[in-house]
């Protein structure tokens, strides 16, 4: 067999460009994937060597430990309660900010803006705004007759108060539908005039079908973002009360980094993995029937 | 016809067109003013005496100013020091994720080589697992190494890569570059390293530029890396700082006024990073949306 020269040598050369990357992704994620999928078997305290258990975390996990399908639940529920939001109120205002009207670039920038900031800073503020008697929330409410009620005090406030807090930054999504929406051609509009659409046919005709791939990427982004909410949870509620803000990710912390339990923490972060390759795979899958691809730029 | 509202702009003028126009301000502008009502109101606290900050009801324009709380707020843990650390494991990271994540993407969009659009896949792929998900091994890793309580597990792994999120949107970037421009350094003798050093990287500043920007953004308000790697006080992110100060002080003495002047003071770089650098910073938001 003659093997081509030239092509091995730019085969080696490609490899070299991107070895960074590959070096840095077997040790960062592939080594660590299937690192995890042995010390979930194992007991695993980090100061003596982990012992083999076999399935024995997986079975305590789902059968005899409430706090996993709590955690399941908080983030199922945040998850349920701030995505669909999120996806709605940055199109309707990237549809707003759509406008050929005056002063639109400064509106664009103050809607973007909370999606600016993140992190510690922003959590500290929103604990201080959901405070029940100071906070400005309740005083406002309380404005309007409202006896508002204790947000992160109380176990049936605390999601809704925090589902609240995420659709402040929905400027970032919205940012990315503005994108898409100036993206599409005013020909299809002008068809769609031609053949006697009015605006709500040319919305649902031409605006959402070709928005499509612009919602499926926020929405696909949106469930992960969702399901690694840490920073919100740590600092404003610590998971309470009563374990009502018990996010996945919180009670994997608290497990590995708390407790040192690293494999009962590993046994967690798979069925995280899992279950975000599910979700991952059934939104792929659904998207066939309603995203739409213009032929040429089809993926 | 409808009231719906939907993109009117190729419409002719009307009466019923003005008053359209008059509602969506109205909606527009109550909603700005709803958005900015968070900045405002901490702000605003930031800049009371700790009673007035409790006071119902509120004052919205404090008197009198208590300028001085920025600066007690501050001191009152050492965020010199958290600040430094803080710029120390950006540029160090910064560093590292322009050059691997630029040769990363040059080599992903200008060179021909077996399995190319397969690993590009795989790359795209890996943005979807939560880090999360690997943190426990990795923790372990540097345990291992010796370096918890260090900077390196912070910085180290951005010379790997750089992230995918970079490596894609500095690929989008370079596709746009004419091959023709590659062909012709070819011609004269160039290898590829110096296209990618000499025509390449300098074509490509304002990429880099977004991908700089989201660097900083990305681990100035990074708090899981620094919660689980740092442990010592006097090695704390600007971040932790805050986390700490607010835990203690919202404690101690409910000084929420202080705590709203720090948490400020670290809003602020990215806010002005945003007012200055905004067309990088929407393209890149852009690229990696609409583009994917």
């Amino acid at each position: 067999m003659r093997i081509n020269k030239k092509k091995l040598l730019s085969n080696i050369e490609g490899y070299l460009f991107i070895s960074p990357w590959l070096l840095g992704v077997l040790i960062f994620t592939v080594g660590p994937i299937i690192a995890s999928l042995y010390l979930s078997l194992t007991n695993y305290d980090i100061i003596n060597p982990p012992s083999f258990i076999g399935f024995s975390n997986f079975k305590v996990l789902f059968f005899e430990d409430p706090l996993f399908w709590q955690a399941l639940k908080v983030t199922t529920l945040y998850t349920l309660g701030s995505v669909p939001l999120q996806l709605i109120f940055g199109f309707l205002i990237a549809l707003l900010m759509n406008q050929k009207l005056k002063g639109m670039s400064v509106f664009r920038t103050i809607y973007y803006l909370p999606a600016v900031v993140s992190g510690v800073a922003v959590s500290v503020l929103w604990k201080w705004i959901f405070m029940p008697d100071v906070g400005i929330i309740n005083i406002l409410l309380s404005k309007i007759g409202i006896n508002g009620p204790r947000w992160l005090g109380d176990p049936a406030w605390v999601l809704p108060a925090l589902i609240i807090m995420s659709l402040w930054g929905v400027g970032g999504g919205m940012v990315i539908y503005l994108a898409g929406l100036q993206g599409i051609p005013t020909e299809l509009y002008e068809a769609a005039e031609l053949d006697g659409a009015g605006k709500w046919a040319k919305f649902r005709a031409v605006t959402i079908p070709m928005m499509s791939p612009v919602i499926f990427f926020n929405l696909i982004m949106g469930v992960i973002g969702s399901f690694q909410t840490f920073t919100q949870a740590y600092i404003m509620t610590s998971g309470g009360p009563q374990n009502a803000s018990l996010f996945y990710i919180l009670y994997l912390y608290q497990r590995a980094f708390q407790e040192l339990r690293m494999g009962y923490a590993s046994a967690l972060a798979w069925v995280l993995f899992l279950i975000i390759l599910v979700c991952t795979v059934i939104i792929f899958k659904t998207s066939a029937s309603w995203v739409y691809y213009e032929g040429s730029r089809g993926r | 016809m409808e009231s719906i509202k939907v993109p009117s702009f190729w419409e002719r003028k009307s009466t019923k067109e003005i008053i359209t126009k008059i509602i969506l301000y109205i909606i527009i502008l109550a909603g700005a003013f709803i958005f900015m009502i968070p900045f405002f109101w901490m702000l605003s606290t930031a800049l009371k005496g700790q009673e007035e900050a409790f006071q119902i009801p509120p004052q919205w324009i404090p008197n009198p100013v208590h300028w001085e709380n920025f600066s007690i707020g501050w001191n009152t843990l050492p965020f010199w020091l958290y600040l430094k650390n803080t710029v120390i494991i950006i540029a160090l990271s910064l560093v590292g994720q322009l050059l691997s994540a630029s040769l990363v993407a040059f080599g992903f969009s200008r060179l021909q080589f077996t399995g190319r659009d397969i690993l590009f896949f795989i790359m795209l792929s890996t943005m979807m697992i939560p880090y999360q998900v690997t943190m426990i091994p990795t923790y372990i890793l540097f345990r291992y190494l010796g370096w918890i309580d260090t900077f390196k597990p912070l910085i180290v792994p951005n010379y790997l890569g750089g992230g995918a999120f970079s490596i894609f949107l500095l690929r989008q970037f370079f596709l746009t570059i004419p091959l023709e421009m590659d062909d012709a350094a070819r011609i004269d003798g160039c290898s590829n390293f110096n296209i990618y050093l000499r025509i390449i990287l300098p074509l490509a500043k304002p990429a880099l530029g977004t991908v700089a920007i989201f660097s900083f953004m990305g681990h100035w308000n990074d708090f899981m890396g620094p919660l689980i790697y740092i442990n010592s006080m006097d090695k704390r992110t600007v971040a932790l700082g805050l986390a700490a100060f607010q835990a203690e002080t919202a404690f101690r003495s409910s000084a929420w006024n202080l705590i709203m002047a720090v948490a400020f003071l670290l809003m602020l770089p990215c806010l002005i990073i945003f007012f200055f650098a905004q067309r990088q910073f929407i393209q890149g938001v852009v690229i990696t949306g609409v583009k994917g």
